[in-house]
C-alpha cells in the first residue's frame, strides 16, 4: 500500500532507544503504523524487534524517544496504559496463565464483575464463546485450564484476548511460530480479516513467507538499528533477506550481495 | 468454577456425544463423581480420612468416633485451618511463609500482655471492651507484620523463603524479649470465649440454626448457579446430580451438627447450669449439648470468606494468575508486586486471628507459643492439594488437609503412641501424600 491521502496514521514512534547495561538493544528507531495496514518488522535474533515493540505495549520502558498515538504524544509506562489506548499485544510466549480457563485468560486484568464486584464468570464465558465463534468455531473447552489445550487452541485464546477488546492497534509477535500448517492458515485468515476492519497491525515474524503474504510494509532491523522500511510491492524476498542478513539499506544492495546470498 | 484444579473436563465443557462417550467407558463411581463434579482428588483425601477414622475407632476400642472426640477434633483443627487458608494464597502465588509459627507466638504474646498487663494497668481489669480492643490490635499487628515481610519480598526481591526464615527467628526472639520468658495468664474473661472451652460454645439450639441456615444456603446457591448457566444457554449438570448435591450437602451438615450435639455438658457443668438458671431438676438427667465451639465457627467463617475471596474476587483471580504465569500476569496489567504484598498481609491478619484463638484457648501465652505451627500449616495446605510450584490449590482442600493431619495425630494420641512416634508418622504421611498427588497429576497430564 502506497501512502494515500486517505490513510490515517495510528502510531508514530520516533527515535526510540532502549539499552540494557550499555548494550543498545534499540537505537534511535523511527517507525509508524497506519490504519488497515500490516506492518511487518523483521530481523535476526537479537535485532531488537521484540524490545522495540515492547515499548509500545508497555512491557518495556524506553530510555528515550517519543510515541504518538493518533498524533498525540503519550507515555506508555505499563501494559494497562497501552490497553487503554487500544493497543493489544499477542506475545510470542502467548502470556497465558496456564492454570486458569479460557474466559479467565481472555479477561485477565479486565474481569467483568457484578455490581458488588464479584467475578461474573458466566458473562465472561458468554463473551468468550461469542469471540471464539468468530475466531475458532471448533473451540469448546471453556472451563478447563489452558495448560490442557493444544497449541492452536492456546493461540486462539491469546488472539481472542486481543481482539475482544476492540483493539485499534494490534501487535503480533511471532503469531504462527508454534502452529501447524492448518492453524497457521487460520491465523493468516484472521489477520486479513482484522485488516479489513481497519485495524493497524505490527507483525513480528521470522517467516519470510508470512511476511510477504500478509504485510503491506516491511521494516528491517539489524543490531538494534532500523535498516529501512520498504513497501512490499517494491522489493523481492532476496532484497529483504539481504537487509536482514547484511544490514544494508535497500539502495546499497548490489547484485553481488544477492549472488552471495545464494552462494 | 474457574480454578478447581484437575477437574479437567466436566459435563459443562463437553458436547453431548463426548459426555456419553466418556461416561460409557468409566465405572459407576467415577461416572457418578464426574456428574456431581466432585474433584476425584478431594474425594480420595476424604476417603483416606474416613479410613483413618475407622481404623482408629477400632484400634482405640471405640473411642474415636464419639461425639466427644470428634468435637475435640474440630476444636484442635481450627487454629491450623485458619492459618492454612491464608497459606494457600501465599503458596499459590509461588511464595512461602515460614514465619507464621513465630508470628503467632509474637502476636499472641502481645495480645496476652495487652489484656493481662498493659490495659489493666491503666483501665483496671474486666472492662467490657477489652476483648475487642485486644483482638483488633492483634489483627492489625499481624497484618502489619505480614505487610512488612510482603513488602520486602515484593519490592526488595528477596525470596520469601529467606524473608520469612528471618521472620521465624526475629519474631520468636522478639517474643522472648517482650515477655522475658514469662508465662502470661490469665486472659480476659470475655476474650477466653474465643477459644471454645466449656462456656465458649454456642449451645445446641444455635448449632441447629447455623446448620439449617448453611443447608438452605447450599440449596439456594446450587439453584442460582443452575439458573444462571441456563440463562446463558450453557450446559448444566444432569438434574439428578444437582438434586443429589442438594440432598447430600445439607445431610452432611445436619448430620455433623446432630452428631456433635450429642456431646453433653459433664455433670459438674450441668449442676452449675441448673444453679445459674434456678431450675428444679436433677442435673444428672440433663442432656445439654455444648454445641459448636466458637473457634470452630470462626475457622469455618474464615474458610468461607477466604474461599470466596480466592474464587469470586479479582484479588483471588490475580493471585492464581501470578502463580500460574507471573510474566503473563504482569503483561495483563496486574500489579503483581502489590498483590504479593497483600497476600502476605492477609496471611498476617489470619495469623493474628489464630493467635487470638490460641491464647484464648490456652488461657495463657508462653515463650514457646506457636512453635512448629508453620510446618503444620504448610503441611495442611500441601496435603490439601496446594502445589508448592504455585498456581494450584483450594481453601477447602487446605481445611480438609488440616482435619486430616489432626485426625491422624489425635488418633495416635488416643491409642497411646508417643509424640515422637506421631512425628514419624506425620512426616511419612506428608511425603506419601505429596508423592501420591504428584503421581496423580502425572497420570492426568498424559
Amino acid at each position: 500500500m502506497t501512502t494515500e491521502i486517505a490513510t490515517r496514521t495510528l502510531v508514530e514512534m520516533k527515535e526510540m532507544s532502549v539499552s540494557f547495561g550499555g548494550v543498545h538493544a534499540v537505537e534511535r528507531v523511527t517507525i509508524d503504523l497506519v490504519a488497515g495496514e500490516v506492518h511487518a518488522i523483521v530481523g535476526g535474533n537479537g535485532a531488537g524487534k521484540s524490545t522495540l515493540i515492547k515499548t509500545l505495549s508497555g512491557a518495556q520502558r524506553a530510555d528515550s524517544g517519543t510515541i504518538l498515538i493518533d498524533g498525540e504524544e503519550v507515555s506508555i509506562d505499563n501494559p494497562r496504559v497501552a490497553k487503554g489506548l487500544g493497543i493489544e499485544t499477542i506475545y510470542q510466549t502467548l502470556a497465558l496463565a496456564e492454570n486458569i480457563d479460557a474466559p479467565g485468560n481472555v479477561f485477565l486484568g479486565r474481569e467483568l464483575t457484578t455490581p458488588i464486584g464479584n467475578l461474573d464468570d458466566s458473562s465472561m464465558e458468554d463473551a468468550t464463546r461469542k469471540v471464539m465463534a468468530r475466531l475458532n468455531p471448533k473451540f469448546q473447552n471453556f472451563k478447563v485450564p489452558v495448560a490442557s489445550l493444544s497449541g492452536g487452541q492456546r493461540q486462539s485464546v491469546a488472539i481472542a484476548r486481543a481482539v475482544h477488546f476492540d483493539a485499534r492497534i494490534l501487535i503480533m509477535d511471532e503469531p504462527t511460530a508454534a502452529l501447524g500448517p492448518a492453524e497457521t492458515e487460520q491465523v493468516r485468515g484472521l489477520i486479513r480479516q482484522l485488516k479489513r476492519e481497519d485495524i493497524g497491525i505490527f507483525l513480528i515474524s521470522h517467516d519470510i513467507h508470512d511476511v510477504f503474504d500478509l504485510a503491506d510494509r516491511i521494516s528491517v532491523m539489524y543490531q538494534g538499528r532500523l535498516v529501512g522500511t520498504v513497501n512490499k510491492d517494491d522489493v523481492t524476498t532476496d532484497h529483504v533477506l539481504a537487509m536482514i542478513i547484511m544490514g544494508k539499506k535497500p539502495g546499497e544492495i548490489t547484485q553481488r550481495d544477492l549472488e552471495q546470498l545464494h552462494g | 468454577m474457574a480454578l478447581t484444579e484437575d477437574s479437567t473436563t466436566t459435563f459443562e465443557t463437553m458436547t453431548p456425544e463426548e459426555a456419553r462417550a466418556v461416561t460409557s467407558e468409566w465405572g459407576v463411581i467415577k461416572r457418578t463423581l464426574f456428574s456431581l463434579e466432585i474433584d476425584t482428588r478431594m474425594f480420595g483425601l476424604i476417603l483416606a480420612m474416613l479410613v483413618i477414622w475407622i481404623v482408629f475407632h477400632f484400634w482405640s476400642g471405640g473411642t474415636f468416633l464419639t461425639p466427644r472426640n470428634l468435637w475435640t477434633l474440630t476444636v484442635q483443627t481450627s487454629i491450623v485451618a485458619i492459618m492454612a487458608t491464608g497459606m494457600v494464597l501465599v503458596i499459590v502465588s509461588r511464595n512461602i511463609d515460614l514465619s507464621v509459627g513465630s508470628m503467632l507466638g509474637f502476636v499472641g504474646m502481645f495480645m496476652a500482655l495487652l489484656q493481662a498487663e498493659w490495659l489493666p494497668s491503666i483501665f483496671g481489669f474486666d472492662q467490657w471492651w477489652t476483648w475487642m480492643v485486644v483482638l483488633l490490635a492483634g489483627l492489625v499487628l499481624g497484618g502489619l507484620i505480614g505487610l512488612f515481610q510482603g513488602a520486602i519480598v515484593a519490592y526488595a526481591a528477596v525470596p520469601s523463603f529467606i524473608v520469612t526464615l528471618g521472620g521465624l527467628l526475629v519474631w520468636r526472639g522478639l517474643l522472648w524479649v517482650m515477655a522475658r520468658g514469662r508465662t502470661i495468664a490469665p486472659m480476659d474473661a470475655t476474650f477466653q470465649l474465643l477459644g471454645g472451652g466449656a462456656r465458649g460454645t454456642v449451645g445446641g439450639t444455635v448449632s441447629w440454626i447455623i446448620g439449617g441456615v448453611a443447608s438452605i444456603a447450599i440449596v439456594l446457591l446450587l439453584i442460582a448457579r443452575r439458573r444462571n448457566r441456563l440463562k446463558f444457554g450453557f450446559r448444566v449438570r444432569p438434574l439428578w446430580a444437582d438434586i443429589v448435591l442438594m440432598i447430600l450437602g445439607p445431610a452432611l451438615i445436619l448430620g455433623a451438627v446432630w452428631f456433635l450435639n450429642q456431646y453433653y455438658l459433664p455433670i459438674g457443668l450441668a449442676e452449675q447450669y441448673v444453679e445459674d438458671n434456678n431450675l428444679d431438676v436433677d442435673p444428672a438427667t440433663l442432656e445439654i449439648p455444648f454445641g459448636l465451639a466458637n473457634l470452630v465457627l470462626i475457622a469455618l467463617g474464615t474458610a468461607i470468606v477466604m474461599s470466596f475471596v480466592a474464587t469470586r474476587r479479582r484479588f483471588g483471580r490475580y493471585v492464581y494468575a501470578v502463580g500460574g504465569n507471573p510474566e503473563a500476569a504482569q503483561l495483563s496489567g496486574i500489579p503483581t508486586k502489590r498483590l504479593i504484598m497483600y497476600t502476605f498481609m492477609t496471611m498476617g491478619i489470619l495469623v493474628g486471628l489464630a493467635a487470638a484463638v490460641q491464647i484464648a484457648r490456652l488461657n495463657s501465652a508462653t515463650a514457646g507459643l506457636g512453635t512448629l505451627q508453620e510446618l503444620y500449616v504448610i503441611a495442611a495446605a500441601v496435603i490439601g492439594g496446594t502445589s508448592l510450584s504455585g498456581g494450584v490449590g483450594t481453601i477447602f482442600g487446605a481445611v480438609l488437609g488440616a482435619l486430616f493431619m489432626q485426625s491422624l495425630q489425635s488418633g495416635m494420641s488416643l491409642v497411646g503412641l508417643e509424640t515422637q512416634v506421631q512425628d514419624v508418622v506425620v512426616g511419612v504421611v506428608l511425603v506419601v501424600a505429596v508423592a501420591a498427588d504428584a503421581a496423580y497429576r502425572r497420570r492426568l497430564a498424559r
